[in-house]
């Protein structure tokens, strides 16, 4: 049973992590809290319930809906966020007007999936059974689809990390976000830079929609508790490290399976709360904020 | 076309402020040209308005004849124009060994890249053995030499360096100074120096322009600047 749980977090877990990995990508090398995120995830995961639509293939979709993710990250950035902080440069309104833009993004994207698809429940299908292991007579509630899930992101976690830690591209991202000025100084084009991380974020949360929808159902609506398990994930890591976002989706995962098996079900959204509030008021700066994992 | 650094009649507001009020220099290639003055002098806006870094309200600047205002400070990096900002500008949350790539990372030639990081660890052998530790650990005269080295690492020919003094100890000023002319002779650099530690700075300057309240009131060799009784005691502080 204990293992069982185990499982089971970590598979919830990887996806809060992707979550959280998509929201620091854009707050480190921004400032931007982007409550959007849900939505561009959403959208993507519906592009890939339309493939699999059109194609009935899964393993297409899969692919397809990440490079949309991708793509809708970037536009996001291109069309909105750098005009936006072109037009409002100073004032009271400067440093919260992107982040109140970003929800009205949200609402907007909502709006569109559900004028499109409608706000009906839809089933994004995996051909991975979501059916639990069974080991003799014992079924346990782990299943292919979440197995798939937790190899998926550990995989898009490892190239993230590949990309951050080997690659100039990687120490640009970490350059331009660290010290904008001092990278631009030194050649690196910030802009096009931050745009990639925008697509990159894109990516993740793509990823995160496209391998936990088919567990459940899909709606315009369906990915937000899980925006809000990603948030929560973010800050316990700190909001600007990698790392700290992997390590605390993958506590707040293993943390609710816990609370869900051996307390109750009422209780895992108020202990993620809680928990949140804790970590701000003690750690503000998040348990890997500044110092240990900034470098990752 | 004109060779060196010319700049022409270059104002910068700040709002209604006039932080720099139309300067106007040139900087032959391989000269070292010190610009003096006080905090508030605008000595940092000028070399911010050349860098690209703050967009000026008029004038011009050119370096062999092109023309620099309205370019992006990324893209005179690839001119050759290479700006060391105020206060060791070193990524504190890398390591060395990344501050230094920085200097190369947009460049095509890897090969030269590798050849001009060596050169650099060899100008700064202090740096050689601190490569994996993150650049926070470095003393404040250790990150002036990355900030440096990093700068050699883009061959640059006209270096902007703001105030390379600013907060070391007197004897690592000196260290950094010598290590500046040394650099400059051996690779036939240009540089622009703003300093308001006039002794240092006119020490290695080939001319000094003394800057006040954003207007250049004079110019001429060091040796001149540290005679003239009024400047000593305004700025050179003896």
């Amino acid at each position: 049973m204990f293992i069982d749980t185990l499982l089971i977090g970590i598979s919830s877990g990887a996806i809060y992590s992707l979550m959280a990995l998509a929201l620091v990508l854009v707050w480190r090398s921004t400032r931007i809290v982007n409550f959007a995120q849900s939505g561009q995830a959403v959208l993507s995961t519906y592009i890939g319930y339309e493939i699999t639509v059109k194609t009935h293939n899964y393993w297409i979709s899969l692919p397809l809906a990440i490079v949309c993710g991708a793509l809708i990250g970037s536009l996001v950035d291109l069309l909105f966020m750098r005009f936006l902080s072109k037009r409002i440069k100073s004032g009271p309104i400067a440093e919260i007007a992107p982040v109140i833009a970003t929800l009205g993004l949200l609402g907007l994207i909502q709006s569109l999936i559900g004028l499109i698809w409608g706000n009906a429940f839809l089933q994004y299908a995996s051909p991975l059974s979501a059916k639990g292991f069974t080991f003799g007579t014992h079924t346990v509630p782990f299943s292919p689809q979440n197995l798939f899930i937790v190899i998926a992101s550990a995989l898009v976690l490892g190239i993230f990390g590949v990309v951050f830690r080997f690659t100039n591209l990687g120490l640009s991202l970490r350059a331009a976000s660290f010290a904008p000025e001092i990278a631009q100084l030194a050649g690196i084009r910030v802009g096009r830079v931050r745009n990639i991380g925008w697509s990159f974020a894109g990516a993740a949360g793509a990823v995160a929609g496209a391998v936990i929808t088919p567990t459940s159902t899909l709606s315009p609506n369906s990915l937000d508790l899980l925006f809000v398990s990603g948030f929560i994930a973010a800050v316990i890591g700190g909001l600007d490290s990698l790392v700290g976002a992997v390590v605390g989706g993958l506590v707040l995962g293993i943390g609710f399976s816990f609370i869900l098996q051996y307390i109750s079900s009422s209780v895992t959204f108020l202990v993620g709360f809680i928990i949140l509030m804790i970590v701000l008021l003690v750690r503000p700066r998040g348990i890997f904020g500044k110092g240990v994992g900034r470098n990752a | 076309m004109k060779e060196g650094l010319v700049v022409k009649d270059l104002a910068i507001d700040y709002g209604s402020v006039a932080a720099v009020k139309g300067v106007s220099f040139t900087i032959t290639p391989g000269e070292l040209v010190a610009v003096i003055g006080s905090n508030g002098s605008g000595k940092s806006t000028l070399i911010r308005a050349i860098s690209g870094l703050i967009a000026p309200t008029r004038g011009s600047a050119l370096w062999n004849g092109e023309t620099l205002l309205g370019k992006k400070p990324e893209d005179l990096v690839r001119l050759g124009i290479v700006h060391i900002s105020e206060g060791k500008s070193v990524i504190p949350e890398l390591t060395v060994a990344e501050n230094l790539a920085l200097g190369g990372i947009w460049r095509r030639d890897k090969s030269d890249v590798k050849l001009a990081t060596q050169e650099s660890l060899h100008i700064f052998p202090a740096l050689t053995t601190r490569l994996e530790q993150r650049a926070d650990s470095l003393s404040g005269g250790e990150r002036q030499m990355l900030a440096i080295a990093r700068a050699l690492i883009s061959r640059p020919q006209l270096l902007l360096l703001d105030e390379p003094s600013l907060g070391l100890a007197p004897l690592i000023i000196e260290q950094i100074f010598v290590a500046i002319n040394n650099l400059r002779k051996k690779y036939g650099l240009t540089v622009l120096l703003v300093e308001q530690n006039a002794v240092s700075a006119l020490k290695i300057a080939d001319r000094g322009l003394i800057l006040h309240l954003g207007e250049l009131i004079r110019s001429g060799s060091p040796d001149e600047l540290m005679q003239d009784p009024q400047l000593r005691a305004a700025y050179l502080g003896f």
